[in-house]
Parts: structure tokens; C-alpha cells; sequence
């Protein structure tokens, strides 16, 4: 024993921070956390059957034809963005997002606690992103029937749902306009808050990078708004693409 | 002559179990699995309620994944003729193939939803500031994966569930911009249905007996490879860059 610390040296070890033994101090409590997962995994497998319908058959479609749950969020934003930006653009823009996260966050306050002060904004709108993100699930996997329309739980699927009132899309040039004013001017402010903060160039590429990222999310918000309240179905729309 | 004296047994197992702390630390560092542990540990860090164990649980999730998925791969056939009606015998013949099929499935499930929660706790604590920047790229790329691994296998009982959930999927690979064949631009590149992403994809146009292999060799080979590696670089680098994360 004579190389190693006793626990009363390590407890004053100069952090001042009490150590404990890995064995069997967390390799008890991961052992409980194994057994209890387990013994749910296991109740629940016995008392619940995963699916399994009718054979494949390419000549009879499902409706409504739902992708996994985890994926339904996706197909809710079908709704409301053509496939190329629901299925492809904003996945990558979410993935791309969140891995540039660490980079774009320059505040060093609260690592290693739970807190919302100190981290405010970063923690506002990741949770805000986070809720949308599951809000749109639980739509698409619990209130959306046949043909994608709304269906209430308590609702009937049989009784088929009156089509929706006519959309509309925005005239081009007011469209444009939109999204100029919308990210311009939130760029334009972005950079004029970046400067006057003195930022180095780094930062203040990550700090507009950081900026972009979140307006286009709300942007998203925005344009789903405007379908629901307006009755809008594209804000730009070209032969080659639609917005 | 007592078990534990044998020579047997002292070659296999490296230390004495009085508790001493000699041996604490011996029953970490002797023991390779174990080993992914540091032999002490910050008291914080051992704290259910900052981790939740989530980490440990996702990688729990996947543990049981792998055990399931390769007794399943010993009744399942990847061939639109035999994917379903191996999925109908296992449930109805093998014994306890019922059993085993619904922990894969629940086990996928609950691995997706705890991957997104540890995501979360490594958010809220801040646990993604430096020196953690790239492990959280890791851990990025591992929802990904996760994904990917669940999204793959949901094809394989070859249901009317399945095929359409990728077939609704995999419409999203067709509408990738410049490269699929639904998508704005693909025109300038001369994509066409034969050679766009979702033919890649399923190495048809449709959903058919070539995206079932392809799933299956993803589901079961090349996925699983991919997030074991990502895994053990995560699990390298929560160590490399000082452990859990905790107050300075
Ligand atoms: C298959 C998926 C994953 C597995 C098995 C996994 C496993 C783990 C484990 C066991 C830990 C140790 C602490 C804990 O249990 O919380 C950990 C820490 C960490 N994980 Fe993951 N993880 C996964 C996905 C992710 C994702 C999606 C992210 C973020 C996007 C992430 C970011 C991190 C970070 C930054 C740490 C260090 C946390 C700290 O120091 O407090 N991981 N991971």
C-alpha cells in the first residue's frame, strides 16, 4: 500500500475535491442502474409485443404511412416546407448546428451544474429547439390521420376530414422582401452588436455564424406560423425551387 | 488447497479481494472493462443525479442491441421472400424468439429516446465547453448513427409498417438538391432516377429486394462497426479530457 494515496490523502488532494474509489463507490451505483434498466426492458418486452403487420405489399399503401417515430418531427415539417428542405436541408442544418455548438458558444459560465443563469440565451433557445423538436413528434405521431390531416385523439380516422381552406403563396417580390428583411436586418444587427463589442474576427464569425443558425430555426417557426394563421403555402416560389 | 490458491485461478484473476484499498484501486486497473473508469474519482462525479447515468444507459441500450440482433441474425433471412415469413416463424416457433424480437425493438426505441436525453444533460450542464468541444462532435456523430441504426433496421421485418415508413424515408433522399432526382437543380448534373441519391440509397428506384440487403448490411455490419469505433473514442476522450465534467 505504500505507493498509494490513503482516502484521507486523496480527500485533501489539492483541489480540495473528495475522491472516491471507482470500485465500488460508481461501480455499485452503474450496477443498480444496470439491474433496474434491465428488469424494465425485460417487463416491458414480456407484457408489450413490438408491431408486425401484414406482409409488404408495394401496391397497398398505409395511410397515413408515418416514419418512425423519432423521424415523424421531420415528416410534420412536410406540412408546411417541400421535401428538399424538410427531409434534407434542415436535418444537415440541424446536424450541422449542433456540432458547431461548442464552437459558437464563447461563454465559459457553467460547466458541470445545472443552472439557467449565467447561460440564459444558449440555454432559452437550445431548449426551445429541443421542445419544438418533440412538440413536432408527438403532432405527427399522435394527432395526424389518414392523408396527413389533423385528427383530435378522441376523434373518428373513418370520418374523413374537410379539405383545408385554400392556401395562397405570397406575390415574389413581397416573399423576397420578407426573407431579406427577416435575415438581413437579423444579420445587420448581429454584425453591428458583434463590432461594437469588439469582437475578434474569429469570434465575430461565430458569434454571426452562431446568429444565423438560430434565426433560421425561428424563421422555420415563423413560416409554419404563417401557413396555420394566414393560410400561406409558399413565401417564394420559382419554377426550379419553392420556399 | 483452496480454489482461490490455484494456480488457475491466480492467473485469471491478478489481485486479492479483501477490501483494501490496494485492491479497489486493483479491481479497476486489472480489469480491462473496468478500466474505462479513472481507479478514483472526483465525489461529484459520481453523482446519479448530474448524469442520470444516460451515457451509460444509452451504451447499455446498445449492448443489449448487439446480443439480440446477432441471436435474431441466427432466424432471419435479408430476401423479400423470407425477411417476413422468418419474423412470423420466429415469433410463433422459436422459443422465446417473441421475447428476443420485442427487447430488440424496445431496446432500439429506448436507445434512441436516451440518446437525445444524455444529449440534453450534456447540454444543460454545460459539459460541452472546452476542453469538451470535440467530444461533442462525437457525440453528434453517434445520434446520427443512432439514427441510422434504428432507421435501417425498421425495414427488416419487411411489414406493411416498414416498407412504407422507408418508402415515405427514403422519398427525402430524392428531393436532396442537385442530387436527387425530385430535387430543385438535379437537372445540371443529369440526375435521373438510375443514378440519384435514393437509388443509392436502395440500389433501386424502389423500395425492393436490394434495399432490404442493403439495410441489412448496414443494420448489422457496417452501423454497428461505425458507433462501436465512435463509442470508444467517446468514451477515450470523457476520460483524456479530465473526466465528467464539474464545477471549476
Ligand atoms: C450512442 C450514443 C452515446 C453514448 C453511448 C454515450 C456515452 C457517454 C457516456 C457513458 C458518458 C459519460 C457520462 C455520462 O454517462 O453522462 C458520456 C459523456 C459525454 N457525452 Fe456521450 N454518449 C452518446 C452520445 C452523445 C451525444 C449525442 C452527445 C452530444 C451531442 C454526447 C456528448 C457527450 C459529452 C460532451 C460527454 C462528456 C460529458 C461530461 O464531461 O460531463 N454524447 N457519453
Amino acid at each position: 500500500m505504500n505507493e498509494l494515496k490513503t482516502i484521507d490523502e486523496l480527500e485533501k488532494d489539492k483541489t480540495g475535491e473528495q475522491e472516491l474509489f471507482a470500485f465500488p463507490e460508481l461501480v455499485f451505483k452503474e450496477f443498480l442502474a444496470i439491474l433496474a434498466a434491465m428488469i424494465v426492458l425485460g417487463l416491458w418486452s414480456l407484457l408489450m409485443d413490438a408491431p408486425l403487420k401484414e406482409v409488404a405489399d408495394p401496391n397497398w399503401t398505409e395511410n397515413p404511412a408515418k416514419a418512425p417515430w423519432y423521424f415523424v418531427g421531420l415528416q410534420e415539417v412536410l406540412v408546411y416546407f417541400d421535401p428538399w428542405i424538410a427531409g434534407v436541408c434542415l436535418p444537415l442544418l440541424i446536424i450541422l448546428g449542433l456540432a458547431a455548438l461548442p464552437y459558437m458558444d464563447p461563454n465559459p459560465q457553467g460547466v458541470g451544474k445545472y443552472g439557467f443563469r449565467g447561460r440564459r440565451l444558449a440555454i432559452s433557445v437550445f431548449l426551445s429547439g429541443y421542445i419544438f423538436w418533440f412538440a413536432l413528434i408527438l403532432i405527427g405521431q399522435f394527432l395526424r390521420g389518414p392523408s396527413w390531416h389533423f385528427y383530435w385523439p378522441w376523434e373518428d380516422w373513418s370520418i374523413v376530414k374537410a379539405a383545408e381552406p385554400a392556401l395562397t403563396n405570397l406575390p415574389n417580390p413581397l416573399g423576397l422582401a420578407l426573407i431579406a428583411g427577416y435575415l438581413g436586418l437579423g444579420i445587420a444587427v448581429t454584425a453591428r452588436t458583434a463590432r461594437r463589442r469588439r469582437l475578434g474576427r474569429s469570434a465575430q464569425i461565430k458569434f454571426i455564424c452562431a446568429w444565423i443558425l438560430i434565426l433560421l430555426m425561428f424563421g422555420v417557426m415563423g413560416k409554419m406560423a404563417l401557413r396555420i394563421f394566414l393560410h400561406i403555402k409558399y413565401i417564394v416560389s420559382t419554377p426550379y425551387f419553392s420556399i | 488447497m483452496k480454489l482461490t490458491d490455484t494456480q488457475i485461478w491466480r492467473s485469471i484473476f491478478r489481485h486479492r479481494f479483501k477490501d483494501t484499498e490496494r485492491n479497489r484501486s486493483l479491481t479497476i486497473s486489472s480489469n480491462v472493462f473496468l478500466h474505462l473508469h479513472p481507479v478514483t474519482i472526483p465525489a461529484k462525479a459520481a453523482r446519479v443525479r448530474f448524469t442520470f447515468c444516460l451515457g451509460g444507459l444509452t451504451f447499455l441500450m446498445f449492448i443489449v442491441e448487439t446480443v439480440t440482433g446477432v441471436l435474431l441474425m441466427f432466424y432471419y433471412r435479408p430476401l423479400p421472400e423470407y425477411a417476413y415469413v422468418d419474423i412470423k416463424l420466429m415469433e410463433h416457433t422459436v422459443r422465446f424468439g417473441l421475447l428476443l424480437r420485442n427487447m430488440h425493438r424496445w431496446a432500439a426505441h429506448a436507445m434512441v429516446m436516451l440518446v437525445m436525453l444524455h444529449m440534453l444533460r450534456v447540454f444543460l450542464t454545460g459539459s460541452y465547453k472546452p476542453p469538451r468541444e470535440f467530444n461533442w462532435v462525437v457525440g453528434v456523430l453517434l445520434l446520427v448513427t443512432t439514427f441510422l441504426l434504428s432507421f435501417t433496421g425498421y425495414l427488416l421485418p419487411w411489414d406493411q409498417l416498414a416498407f412504407w415508413a422507408i418508402t415515405v424515408g427514403s422519398k427525402m433522399a430524392a428531393a436532396t438538391p442537385f442530387f436527387g432526382v425530385e430535387g430543385p437543380f438535379h437537372e445540371w448534373l443529369g440526375i435521373h432516377s438510375q443514378n440519384d441519391m435514393k437509388f443509392l440509397l436502395l440500389g433501386d428506384s424502389e423500395v425492393g429486394g436490394n434495399a432490404l440487403l442493403r439495410f441489412y448490411v448496414l443494420h448489422c455490419v457496417l452501423l454497428p462497426l461505425g458507433c462501436a469505433l465512435l463509442m470508444l473514442v467517446h468514451f477515450w476522450r470523457v476520460r483524456k479530457d479530465g473526466g465528467i465534467s464539474r464545477p471549476l
